[in-house]
């Protein structure tokens, strides 16, 4: 293949690649956020303890973690039908995308707003806030840098995800990657868009780090340990996709 | 101003109880600097957060300002409204100033303002106000890590009046700041106190707090309130172990067949000339062990730790001349020793 056939191959699969991340991205973090904010609420000594609800949440979450995605891609087969009216393409995608980042999302969230000083928690009480104000004023802000780099994880894990996505034929170059790269011994194609998926996850992860960093160098009461820890969470995941 | 009755605090864990307040009654008079002191574990805590309902009682009431607080909780472990309202005119101060970290200090003061529902530019002057009154006006747009343990305290106690509330209630404020540092954020208690009138209520397990800002205090143990009343009352009052922590003489016994005294001189007594009264008219021969005069409370107060010869048994009349001249004697080893030195100990740390 000369690299005037594979220009517009590989531009297509970035446009693809970034449409159906961003897409899942920001429906897995409107999703993933309150459901891990209520993870931590429901949760015993919570604000609005509720063991039941938090162990139906918690135990929704787990299995929706546990799934193979490949496997999630097939079972939400009929869900996804009904949304977007197609199984196959970048929209059909986009579905199980969504649903298999919002349960990752949400426990990195559960555990960044869980680092939270209670202290602040029960400040805000003492000046007569409620639950809403605590969530709004305390938890989400000062798990701020925590969320972002939370965010980074799940970008870079759907990025991995997205590779899969190619079997219904949603393109992007994970797809490229196989049908071209491997199926067809193509490999400089493939070496190409590796170096291109790794370009781009480098500067996604560095524009997370940026982010939360100089969220934290103003702060600095909670420290930068919460996010390194999701960091090494994030390689460790997006090695098992 | 603060009324407890029978307040009493049962934590409930895997079928195990501990009770941490064990029917408390504290009164605290409109305008005072009232102290709790106890040992760690003694219930201080549990008492400061029953009193906003931070912590809800077992049993008992609270009434502050006149509003039975624990008739407002509701059954549910939410605070309603009217709870949330009555919290909103209660200021609190924490051992480790609770600030967030992402606003600034000005932005912090702002806080609950922002919950009362001020509008954007009266709270602002209202923050830069109250920044100024503990005299942290020129780092309204810091962020709490920039500043030390003592100026993120001052943030906190302006926060704490931002609602302009009549009772501030401090849970250990000074405990995790130097020496230095505690002095002057005592000061700006006792000053708030004189100049808005604020109620104060704090708690500490160091008795120089007690000691430099309080007007009443009130002793802890295991749950318990034991000794409680003003300095004066507490000073007044034989054997109170309070009053030995708040003003202790040293001196020990130097030989078997000798009574120590610790005589307290307050007022009127104290131009009286009654050492060497008692000298003469008994003619016994009087060591001095250790005297201090210090002010406690804002009371001028003069104890002295005096030796006699001979056994308790033989000095019960000059005991008695002593005590006929309106003297508050405390003969040393009977009774409440044993207690008076835990205090002392725990007053020193």
């Amino acid at each position: 293949m000369t690299w005037s056939e594979m220009q517009p191959l590989l531009e297509q699969a970035c446009w693809d690649t970034l449409y159906m991340v961003g897409w899942s991205t920001l429906i897995a973090v409107v999703g993933g956020l309150p459901l891990g904010v209520l993870l931590v609420l429901t949760d015993r000594g919570g604000l609005l303890q509720n063991v039941v609800a938090n162990k139906v949440i918690g135990q929704v979450v787990n299995v929706a973690r546990s799934m193979p995605f490949i496997i999630l891609m097939v079972a939400l087969m009929g869900f996804t039908r009904s949304i977007t009216g197609t199984t196959i393409g970048r929209e059909a995608a986009i579905v199980p995308l969504a649903v298999g980042a919002i349960p990752f999302f949400a426990r990195l969230v559960e555990t960044a707003v869980r680092e939270v000083d209670g202290g602040l928690v029960e400040a805000v009480q003492s000046m007569g806030g409620n639950t809403w104000t605590i969530v709004r004023k305390v938890l989400v802000p000062e798990a701020l840098p925590s969320l972002i780099a939370s965010t980074t994880t799940t970008i870079v894990a759907l990025i991995g995800y997205s590779a899969m996505a190619g079997t219904v034929g949603a393109g992007g170059l994970g797809d490229i990657a196989i049908r071209y790269g491997y199926q067809r011994f193509e490999t400089e194609l493939m070496w190409i868009t590796v170096a291109i998926l790794a370009v781009v996850i480098s500067l996604i992860q560095f524009a997370g780090d940026y982010a939360a960093r100089s969220l934290h160098s103003r702060g600095g009461r909670s420290g930068p340990a919460p996010k390194l820890r999701l960091l090494k969470a994030a390689t460790a995941d997006t090695k098992t996709v | 101003m603060i009324t407890t009755s029978g307040l009493t605090k049962v934590y409930r864990s895997r079928g195990r109880e501990v009770t941490a307040l064990d029917g408390v009654d504290l009164h605290v008079r409109e305008g005072e600097v009232y102290g709790v002191i106890g040992q760690s574990g003694a219930g201080k805590s549990s008492l400061i957060r029953c009193v906003n309902l931070l912590e809800r009682p077992t049993a008992g009431t609270v009434t502050v300002a006149g509003q039975d607080l624990t008739a407002l909780a509701g059954r549910g472990p939410r605070a309603g409204k009217e709870l949330r309202q009555a919290r909103s005119r209660i200021g609190m101060v924490f051992q480790h100033f609770n600030l967030l970290s992402t606003r600034t200090v000005q932005d912090n003061v702002e806080l609950p303002l922002e919950i009362l529902g001020t509008s954007g530019k009266e709270r602002s002057r209202k923050a830069l106000d109250l920044l100024d009154l503990v005299g942290l006006a020129d780092q309204a747009g810091a962020y709490p890590a920039q500043l030390s343990g003592g100026q993120k305290q001052r943030v906190g106690i302006a926060r704490a009046l931002a609602g302009d509330p009549k009772v501030l209630l401090s849970d250990e404020a000074t405990s995790a700041l130097d020496p230095e540092t505690t002095r002057s954020i005592l000061q700006l208690l006792r000053d708030l106190n004189r100049q808005l009138g604020l109620t104060v209520l704090l708690i500490t397990h160091e008795m120089d707090v007690v000691k430099s800002v309080c007007d009443s205090a009130a002793l802890m143990e295991r749950g318990r309130i034991v000794e409680s009343g003003t300095v004066g009352e507490l000073l007044a009052t034989p054997g109170s172990q309070l009053a030995s922590a708040l003003f202790p003489v040293s001196g020990e016994v130097s030989a078997d067949d000798r009574t120590v005294v610790d005589v307290t001189f307050q007022g009127e007594a104290a131009t009286q000339p009654v050492i060497s009264q008692l000298s003469r008219t008994y003619n016994i021969d009087i060591s001095i062990l250790g005297a201090a005069i210090d002010t406690v409370g804002g009371l001028q107060v003069g104890r002295m730790r005096i030796e006699l010869p001979g056994r308790y048994e033989d000095n019960v009349v000059p005991i008695g001349f002593l005590r006929e001249q309106g003297l508050q004697i405390d003969v040393v080893g009977q009774g409440h020793e044993g207690q008076e030195s835990v205090l002392v100990k725990e007053g020193a740390k």
